[in-house]
Parts: structure tokens; C-alpha cells; sequence
């Protein structure tokens, strides 16, 4: 089996699709000959063409609008913004048209859109290169968010999304963009929207994690084990809906868990999953359910390293339940 | 770049009292398209005057009149179905145009169990999707990119569809609408903008708008002609949108139109315009009133009487009291819809919080009728 890094993984996902469906097209600023900032459509120009990859001027709410507008009509956009940082000239866009055209429309105009922004920090990009923004839109009733960890993930969730007629904001972690490598199945295959993975088992306390955070929990269960501690390591991989079944399976086998985002810590994603798990499964927990997260500040330049949650932290942090 | 032509004088076909004018460009109509031209302005103006009455009985949330405005939504006359409308909220005659039926409109003012959006969203926001008429919003201007995403779409899949989107003039102050003109310049898309100035934003004026001498004129600025034309002059309309399809199904590219028209009362049933603007201001305007010229000209050449506008009338408003009195007898949409179509299948949370709701005691809503 080939090993592919994140990019590469989005970058066949979108290729097996356009050349299944004509309907589908790729647009957004950069993405034609250049392939990308990040080079995620790299090469799908020269395949598919200027008008199924296709290079827009540089306006967020006109790349989501026009999205709209050819997914209405009976196209599969699959617009990129160019970091997740930018997005909010399109939020309008996004959370009042985008999210709402089944609803408001009473079914007549699904509006499958599959919004592709790469999210996170740790890539020395300061503010406006590393925001984690999921909460807003999981906040947002119409809109599914997906926050794959790795290759493997990335390209059969794509395809999934792509092949649903919902829109959808799919965060691709860009600090592990390259780093992530593994295998990958040649050709087609999807994973489920909505389904949670148990990536590492363990007895003794659970981890929340996505995104960019996983590999970090994953790093704090493995020195967690070398100190005997026994840490499951639960990756979330759709954020909305989310897979409540799985988290709850979890924690109840452990009876603690604590919760890893990058996003600001106050109405953060943690939030939702803390008073859900507490909702459902108050007999289970043996301890409060803590959170690692960024901070409550915006997203700082130099001092990235502190701001960001790391393995000390979270085993850290998992000690803090385990001693409760 | 595209040469682009641009012209301060307004294009009129009919003068203000609905004679034709010489030397201009005048549609070819048949005699049956002019008589359902004249016969959907009537029903706008009927049931404008019907429904704002509802409203002023307390028995209809919100209205809004398109009094006064009627001409420059058939600049949708000469589109084909299959072409698509992103409509803004005061082209009601864009809609009986194209077929939205009498029923659907009411159903849809009321909210009730039969409302084509199964009562998700307040009056005067309809969608017809068998009519390529597109989901209404309220935020304005937010239609303009989705109509030249359509456009382009068409384009891209090799269709000769054209897309056409209204909107009104306070709208050209939004982001959307320059972001929108310069994706439909860029991409040459088969796209007509049109934008009907009205003088008034609900209560600021169109000079608060923009220091721009028209609003015409800022289609230069994205390489596309901007055309000025009489709002209140049905014909000119149509032969101004005309050129403009053309334009785009030829592959010559989107086209900015300007109707220049007068919003004669308010901005919705909640809205008081003598607290901003001189109650003598709209008596110049209704001597152009849409309707009237319209009336005139047919009179000139021989398709009105009394007899006929009183019987179109006459069947209009039967049509809205049958409409009325049917949906006396409806009930609001059933509980559940509330949670259906948030998403194609309704997942777990949704459905745990329409059960949650099922298990409650029932609340009275406080607006019912």
C-alpha cells in the first residue's frame, strides 16, 4: 500500500473524484497552475482545466457565494479558502445561505458545498495563520465540520463528504500537513461522516481529541504508559454531528477523560463534549472532566509554543483526574 | 479590457403618459404577452393592497408592497424557464410571471402546514424551485455571487442558461454586490444585475448611497455595460432586460441594469415614512405610476377597457379569496417539521431535541391568529 502525507492524500480524494463526477469543480485563490499555497490541487489544472479548477479573485464571500450559487444549480464545488483565518469575510455566506438553503427553502435547494480550509497553528504563522474557528461553525445548525488527523482519514472523509448532498467545512490540520505520513488504499473508499475513532486503548482515563491535536494526545499516551498510566485516545473526526456513542463508550470504560483543542478554551469545542459526557454519564465519572486548550487570548506570534497544548500538558492533566 | 459602454440618459420606450415614443427601440410583443403583462401588474397591485389590509387587521405578521415598482420586475419577462431568478423581497410580479401560483403565496405569507418553506421563515421570503426562482433571504445582497455562481456554472457545463438577480439600490453599498460584479466581469458570466433604485433604503436616500452621479455607472469599474433605464416604463424594461440576455446567452457577458423607479409608500407594513421624508415627495411619482402608463398605452392601441381590467381584477381577487379563505382552515406546520431538513437525515441530537420537545406541554404561540 502507498504511504501519502495529509496533502497528497486531499490532493487524490479530490482527483478521484472530479474524474468520477464532471459535476464536481475545485476553486478558490491560488489553486489553478500554483496548485495551492499549500499545494493541495497541485497538478489538477493541467488535468481537468481552467474550468474545473479554478482560480478566482481574491474575495472569500465571492468564492462561497459563487460556490453557492453552482451548487444550486446543480454542480459539486469544492472551494478552498486559503486559511482558516480568512474565512470570516465568507462567514455571512457560510452560516446565514450556505447552512440554511435546505432548511429555509422547505428541502427544495440542498447546497452541496464542501469547504476546504487548512486550520491550526504551530506553523510560526501568528494570528491570522493559525486560528482553530470550529466552534463558531459547528455553532452553526445546517453546517457539518469534519477535522481529520491523519492521510488515511483525510482522503476517504473527503470523498465521503463529497459524495452527500449537506455543506460541509472540512479543517485540514495544517501542521502535520507533511509530517502525517502513512498508508493509504490506492483508489476509492470513504469513511463514515460522523464516526469516531478509538486510535489508542486504555483503561484509565480518556482523551478528546482532533485535528492537530491527536498526534499530541497520542505522544502524551505513550509517556503516559511508560509511567503506567493507561490512556484511550479517542480522535473525534467529525466535529458536527459528533459521535456521541463512541465518546460515551469510552468514558464510561475509563471513568475520566479529559478534553485537547487548540481553540480558545470559553465556549470552545470542550464545552459541548463536557456537559454532553456529564448529561449522560454522571454515574461513570470518577472526576471532573478537564480541559487542555489554547488560551482565552488571540493567537500569539513568538510565544506559539506556549500557547499551544503539548504532551506534558495533557498528561499533566490526565495525573489531575487520576488524583482526584 | 471590454470596451464598455456607458450612458447617463434613461432608457424609455413609453413617455409619461404612456405614449411611445420615436426613434427608440420598442420590444416585439404579441398582443397575448401584453395582456399577461397588464394582467400580473393588476395582480401585484391587488394583492399588495389585499394583503397589507390583512396585515393592518392583525390577521398577517408583515407585508411588503412593491406599489409604484411593478414595471421593473419584468425585466424577468424575457428570460426562458429553464433561466434562473435570484430574486431580492420586493419582485413579487417576477413571480406570478414565471407561475408561482396565488395559493403558494398566501400559504407561504402564513406560515401555514401548506407553505411551499413549511413556515421556516416570515412572510414574503417564497422559493419555487420548479420555477428556478431561488430561496429569498433577508440580509441583502447576498444573492448577487450565488446568481454569478449559477451563471458560471451554466457556462462550465455548457448550457446557454442565463441567471438574473434583483436587488435594490441601497444594496450596492454591500461587499457582496462588488465582490458579485467583479467575479461576473472576470469570469464573463451569463449573468443580468438588476438593480431597482427606489430613492429609498428603507429610511436613508439614495444619495446616502453613494456619490457616484448614477448607479449605472459602476459597472465601468467591472467591465460591463451599465445600462439606466425607465423603472417605471414596462416596455423599456423588457427591451433593456432583452438586449441584456442576449448579451449573456451570446457569451458577451454579464450586464449591470439600473431601473429607476420610487418606492411610493413604505419599506415593509412596519415602517412610517413621514417620519423621514416630505409626505409630497411620491406625488411627483405617481403621475408615473407603472401600471397607469401600461394602462394608457394599451388603451392607445386598442387592448384595454374598463370591462377587461374589472373582470382581471375581479378574477385576481377571487383567486386571493379563495386563497384566504382555504387557509383559514389550515393549521401551522406540523412540530416536527421544525427539526426536519436541518440537514438531508436528521442526526442524533437533532432528533434526541424533537423528542425532548414532543414530551413537553404544548405552547400557545403568542401571534396566533
Amino acid at each position: 500500500m502507498p504511504t501519502m502525507n495529509i496533502i497528497e492524500a486531499v490532493r487524490d480524494a479530490l482527483r478521484i473524484e472530479m474524474r468520477r463526477d464532471q459535476r464536481v469543480v475545485v476553486l478558490g485563490e491560488d489553486v489553478g497552475k500554483f496548485g495551492g499555497v499549500f499545494r493541495a490541487t497541485s497538478g489538477l489544472y493541467d488535468e481537468f482545466g481552467a474550468d474545473r479548477v479554478i482560480d478566482t479573485p481574491l474575495a472569500e464571500a465571492g468564492i462561497i457565494g459563487t460556490a453557492i450559487g453552482m451548487a444550486l444549480y446543480g454542480m459539486r464545488p469544492v472551494p478552498e479558502i486559503q486559511f482558516g483565518d480568512f474565512i470570516f469575510p465568507a462567514f455571512d455566506q457560510i452560516v446565514n445561505e450556505l447552512a440554511k438553503f435546505r432548511y429555509r427553502s422547505g428541502g427544495q435547494y440542498p447546497c452541496p458545498v464542501v469547504i476546504r480550509t487548512p486550520v491550526g497553528g504551530g506553523i510560526r504563522g501568528g494570528h491570522y495563520h493559525s486560528q482553530s474557528p470550529e466552534a463558531l461553525f459547528i455553532h452553526t445548525p445546517g453546517l457539518k465540520v469534519v477535522a481529520p488527523s491523519n492521510p488515511y482519514d483525510a482522503k476517504g472523509l473527503l470523498l465521503a463528504c463529497m459524495r452527500q448532498n449537506d455543506p460541509v467545512l472540512f479543517m485540514e490540520p495544517k501542521r502535520i500537513y507533511r509530517a502525517s505520513r502513512g498508508e493509504v488504499p490506492e483508489g476509492e473508499y470513504t469513511l463514515e461522516i460522523g464516526k469516531a475513532a478509538v486510535v489508542r486503548e486504555g483503561t484509565h482515563c480518556t482523551l478528546l481529541a482532533y485535528s492537530g491535536m491527536v498526534s499530541i494526545a497520542e505522544e502524551a499516551a505513550k509517556k503516559g504508559e511508560a509511567e503506567g498510566v493507561s490512556i484511550e485516545v479517542v480522535d473525534l473526526r467529525t466535529l458536527m454531528p459528533y459521535d456521541i456513542d463512541t465518546i460515551l463508550a469510552s468514558v464510561k470504560k475509563t471513568g475520566r477523560c479529559v478534553v485537547v483543542h487548540e481553540a480558545p478554551r470559553t465556549c470552545g469545542f470542550g464545552a459541548e463534549l463536557i456537559a454532553a459526557i456529564q448529561e449522560r454519564a454522571m454515574d461513570h465519572l470518577e472526576a471532573p472532566i478537564l480541559r487542555v486548550t489554547g488560551f482565552d487570548t488571540p493567537f500569539p506570534y513568538t510565544l506559539e509554543h506556549e500557547y499551544l497544548p503539548n504532551a506534558d500538558r495533557v498528561l499533566g492533566t490526565v495525573r489531575q483526574t487520576l488524583e482526584w | 479590457m471590454v470596451a464598455v459602454q456607458m450612458q447617463d440618459d434613461l432608457r424609455r420606450v413609453l413617455d409619461d403618459e404612456g405614449k411611445l415614443l420615436q426613434g427608440v427601440k420598442v420590444p416585439q410583443l404579441s398582443e397575448d404577452t401584453l395582456g399577461q403583462i397588464f394582467d400580473v401588474m393588476l395582480m401585484v397591485r391587488v394583492m399588495d393592497d389585499r394583503m397589507m389590509r390583512l396585515q393592518r387587521q392583525g390577521r398577517l405578521g408583515f407585508y411588503m408592497k412593491a406599489i409604484g415598482e411593478e414595471a421593473s420586475h419584468f425585466a424577468v419577462a424575457p428570460l426562458r424557464p429553464t433561466d434562473w431568478v435570484f430574486p431580492s423581497y420586493r419582485e413579487q410580479g417576477a413571480w406570478f410571471w414565471r407561475g408561482y401560483t396565488v395559493t403558494n403565496f398566501i400559504n407561504q405569507l402564513f406560515g401555514n402546514e401548506l407553505d411551499p418553506v413549511k413556515g421556516r421563515q416570515m412572510p414574503v421570503h417564497h422559493t419555487a424551485r420548479d420555477l428556478n426562482l431561488v430561496s429569498i433571504s433577508s440580509p441583502v445582497g447576498t444573492q448577487i455571487p450565488q446568481a454569478v455562481g449559477a451563471a458560471h456554472a451554466a457556462k462550465i457545463m455548457g448550457k446557454d442558461d442565463v441567471a438574473m438577480t434583483f436587488f435594490g439600490e441601497g444594496t450596492s453599498s454591500t461587499g457582496e454586490f462588488h465582490v458579485a460584479m467583479n467575479f461576473a466581469g472576470v469570469y464573463k458570466a451569463p449573468v443580468v444585475f438588476v438593480c431597482r433604485n427606489n430613492g429609498w433604503a428603507i429610511s436613508v436616500a439614495a444619495n446616502r448611497q453613494t456619490a457616484a452621479k448614477t448607479f449605472a455607472s459602476k459597472a465601468v469599474g467591472y467591465g460591463m455595460p451599465g445600462i439606466r433605464v425607465d423603472g417605471n416604463d414596462v416596455l423599456a424594461m423588457i427591451q433593456v432586460s432583452t438586449e441584456a440576455i442576449d448579451r449573456a446567452r451570446g457569451g458577451d457577458g454579464p450586464t449591470l441594469i439600473e431601473a429607476l423607479t420610487y418606492r411610493v409608500q413604505g419599506h415593509s407594513s412596519s415602517d412610517d415614512p413621514s417620519v423621514y421624508r416630505d409626505p409630497h415627495e411620491p406625488d411627483a411619482w405617481e403621475k408615473r405610476d407603472p401600471l397607469n402608463r401600461f394602462r394608457t398605452y394599451l388603451k392607445h392601441i386598442g387592448l384595454w377597457s374598463e370591462e377587461l381590467e374589472a373582470g382581471i381584477t375581479e378574477r385576481h381577487n377571487q383567486a386571493i379569496s379563495d386563497a384566504l379563505a382555504a387557509a383559514d382552515k389550515l393549521g401551522p406546520p406540523p412540530i416536527e417539521s421544525m427539526f426536519e431538513e436541518v440537514y438531508e437525515e436528521m442526526p442524533w441530537h437533532i432528533a434526541e431535541q424533537r423528542d425532548w420537545l414532543l414530551r413537553q406541554a404544548r405552547t400557545k404561540s403568542p401571534h396566533a391568529h
